[in-house]
């Protein structure tokens, strides 16, 4: 069966079931997403109105038994940035999406009544259904409830109490194979979802497989390939102490941002960091090695137990502990994780969250360090969406400009994550040009400037640094159409044998004859596509910049300040 | 002379985590991974005063010294 084009109208609740058009017929994931968004969506349109749209679409490999390669993209205009947007995260929803034969499901319209809405899709079609049960209730009731009603095999895509109030850090959940749940984060998709007044989709993929065009050649592949992954270091070190192993090195590096972005170290660095969260899990009971999705061979999720050895929460990633840790000068592993469970359950961005916290402290609004405050903001102001809470729960700039602080750490609104640009050079030029405000994960720059991996360049020197970027954010945009997590990138950057592996699955799955070129191609096609978007959307060269106390304010303990001119960042895009 | 030696992942297993070291003059940064037993092929950073190094640095009095297996994330 040939993949299809799924298809709900939420204004007459009508569904359909389209053939692929040929200019999509290549495109899965992120690629797939900003093509739709750049061709259906009105780039001045507004992101919670009826002309925006909601596109998930799984990668080009998911649904596969390739290593790794269960990601989900989602897609839409950002009511965070104004810019087009693409999220991706695992859990179980590529590989049901990819299995019921959806390439992509196109949720357009809006509802003319004050109902709430769900959605169940099988490889029959949609059907749209009433919700009552659900509404008002955060993500973790809801996977409950739903695999109450279905079965513990449904995946699941839903909204907590954030999405509902179109909260711009809103979340979309979604389940992941322990029936937690994992977040499509930055850039408030969550709040378009409830904006389409939808509170869940299931996915039920029934028997329902994906079919090889040359299922030889795709094991042979795929075996090369998770060699590599297996192999390489990062990947062995990521499935000890998750990503939250970068605390102490950017914090020795001096680019971890502190105190609301007005220091590169933290004195509480130990405590937060990879090392003391694995001895922790370990002493607790919990597990230090975990997958977000079925075949992940890294594993960097983790079980965090509480003092009590119960569960507390999973997939604590290294921005999430800094945003909530150091921005926020919290030195208490069990307090972040205890905030970390209730954004899960609300559905809100862990990083745009936490450094809206952090601008809130510097205001003022609670003592940098309360973390006891931040989790009472956290259930009774934004859960309940009280004038406070909906401050904090539109992000960091939302903050800022309530209350007028300057020192506000966004780029085209979206909160600056974890590594400080002054200090860290490269990773600057990534915030200032993404397509979607700042990102690290969109050109991660960090490999190459902090960790030596594809080669070295220094981080505290302009020189080399807008051409790496671009490069990463090129390849970048093609491992986020494959449905392959990120992480592949480390073996992909230092073994060899890693990419043309994964270029020979895509063909073994297709029957197709791609070249590295064409993968190449593919990325820039996307990010000139997405680049477009944006400038029909009213953005210019002026909107890739970062705030100006970046300029001005010197970080210690380099005193490094950014410097790059205006007509430097502007030649990323001489391409 | 007085370096402040730290151990990051798994390095730290069976060593420590940070040390002052008492070091001849002229010591490098390779000799400290050499008396330490890290096998310098699993080295992947050395952050000298938060600057990046080589094996080849000679320390001097009061320096930070990190050691950094092959790490990643993000």
């Amino acid at each position: 069966m040939a993949d299809k084009i799924f298809r709900v109208n939420m204004t007459d609740l009508s569904t359909s079931i389209e053939d692929v058009p040929a200019d999509w017929a290549g495109h899965g994931g992120r690629g797939l997403t900003s093509n739709i968004v750049a061709a259906e969506v009105p780039p001045t349109c507004h992101p919670l109105g009826p002309d925006n749209k909601l596109i998930f679409a799984p990668g080009l490999l998911s649904g596969t038994t390739a290593s790794n390669s269960g990601r989900i993209s989602a897609g839409a205009k950002s009511p965070l940035t104004g810019t087009i947007k693409e999220s991706n995260s695992g859990g179980t929803s590529a590989q049901r999406l990819a299995k019921i034969g959806c390439k992509a499901l196109i949720i357009e319209g809006q509802p003319q009544d004050d109902g709430w809405y769900s959605l169940l899709v099988t490889p029959e079609g949609v059907t749209i259904s009433k919700e009552e049960e659900l509404v008002g209730k955060g993500n973790f009731a809801i996977v409950e409830a739903v695999e109450k009603r279905f079965s513990d095999k449904i995946g699941i895509l839903s909204i907590g109490q954030a999405g509902e109030m179109l909260m711009t850090g809103a979340n979309i959940s979604v389940k992941d194979p322990d029936s937690h749940v994992r977040s499509l984060g930055r850039g408030g998709l969550g709040a378009v979802m409830g904006s389409k007044k939808i509170k869940f989709i299931a996915l039920d993929a029934k028997d329902g497989k994906v079919e090889l065009a040359d299922a030889d050649a795709f094991r042979a592949a795929n075996k090369v390939f998770t060699k590599a992954l297996i192999d390489h270091p990062v990947s062995q070190a990521l499935g000890t102490y998750g990503s939250n192993v970068l605390v102490n090195i950017i914090n020795e590096a001096g680019g971890l941002p502190t105190k609301n972005f007005s220091s590169g170290q933290f004195e509480g660095h130990e405590q937060i960091s990879g090392e003391t969260m694995h001895d922790l899990i370990v002493e607790r009971g919990g597990k230090p090695t975990h997958g977000c999705h079925a075949g992940c061979v890294i594993k960097c999720s983790q079980i965090y137990n509480d003092l009590k050895g119960n569960y507390k929460t999973s997939g604590m990633e290294y921005e999430s502990i800094w945003a909530m840790g150091a921005d926020c000068t919290v030195d208490d592993l069990d307090q972040i994780a205890e905030m970390d469970s209730i954004m899960d359950d609300i559905g809100i961005d862990s990083i745009e969250t936490s450094v809206a916290f952090g601008v809130a402290m510097e205001a003022k609004v609670l003592d940098f360090g309360d973390s006891k405050e931040m989790i009472r903001i956290l259930t009774e102001e934004i859960a309940k969406g009280t004038a406070l809470g909906r401050v904090i729960g539109n992000g960091a700039g939302s903050v800022g400009k309530t209350y007028g602080v300057i020192r506000v750490p966004v780029v085209k609104n979206q909160a600056i994550p974890a590594y400080d640009p002054r200090a860290i050079k490269g990773i600057g030029i990534t915030y200032a040009t993404s397509t979607q405000g700042a990102d690290h994960t969109m050109g991660y720059t960090i490999a190459t400037e902090i960790l030596g991996v594809g080669g070295t360049a220094d981080p505290l020197s302009k020189e080399g640094m807008v051409e790496l970027s671009r490069g990463l954010q090129i390849a970048t945009a093609a491992i986020d159409s494959t449905g392959m997590c990120l992480f592949i990138a480390f073996a992909a950057l230092d073994d060899e044998t890693c990419l043309p592996a994964l270029i020979d699955m895509l063909n073994a799955r297709f029957g197709i004859e791609l070249t590295a070129d064409d993968v190449t191609n593919l990325g820039m096609s996307i990010l000139k596509t997405e680049h477009a978007f944006n400038i029909a959307a009213g953005f210019t060269n002026l909107d890739d910049r970062l705030p100006k106390f970046f300029e001005t304010e010197p970080i210690a303990p380099h005193n490094a300040v950014w410097d790059f001119t205006g007509e430097e960042i502007d030649t990323f895009w001489d391409f | 002379m007085k370096v402040n030696v730290k151990l990051f992942a798994f390095f730290r297993e069976g060593r420590f985590i940070k040390e002052d070291k008492e070091l001849p003059e002229g010591t490098t940064t390779g000799q400290v991974v050499d008396d330490l037993n890290i096998d310098r092929e699993e080295v992947g950073v050395l952050l000298l005063n938060s600057r990046h190094c080589k094996f080849d640095k000679i320390l001097q009095e009061g320096d930070i010294y990190a050691i950094f297996p092959v790490i990643g994330g993000g």
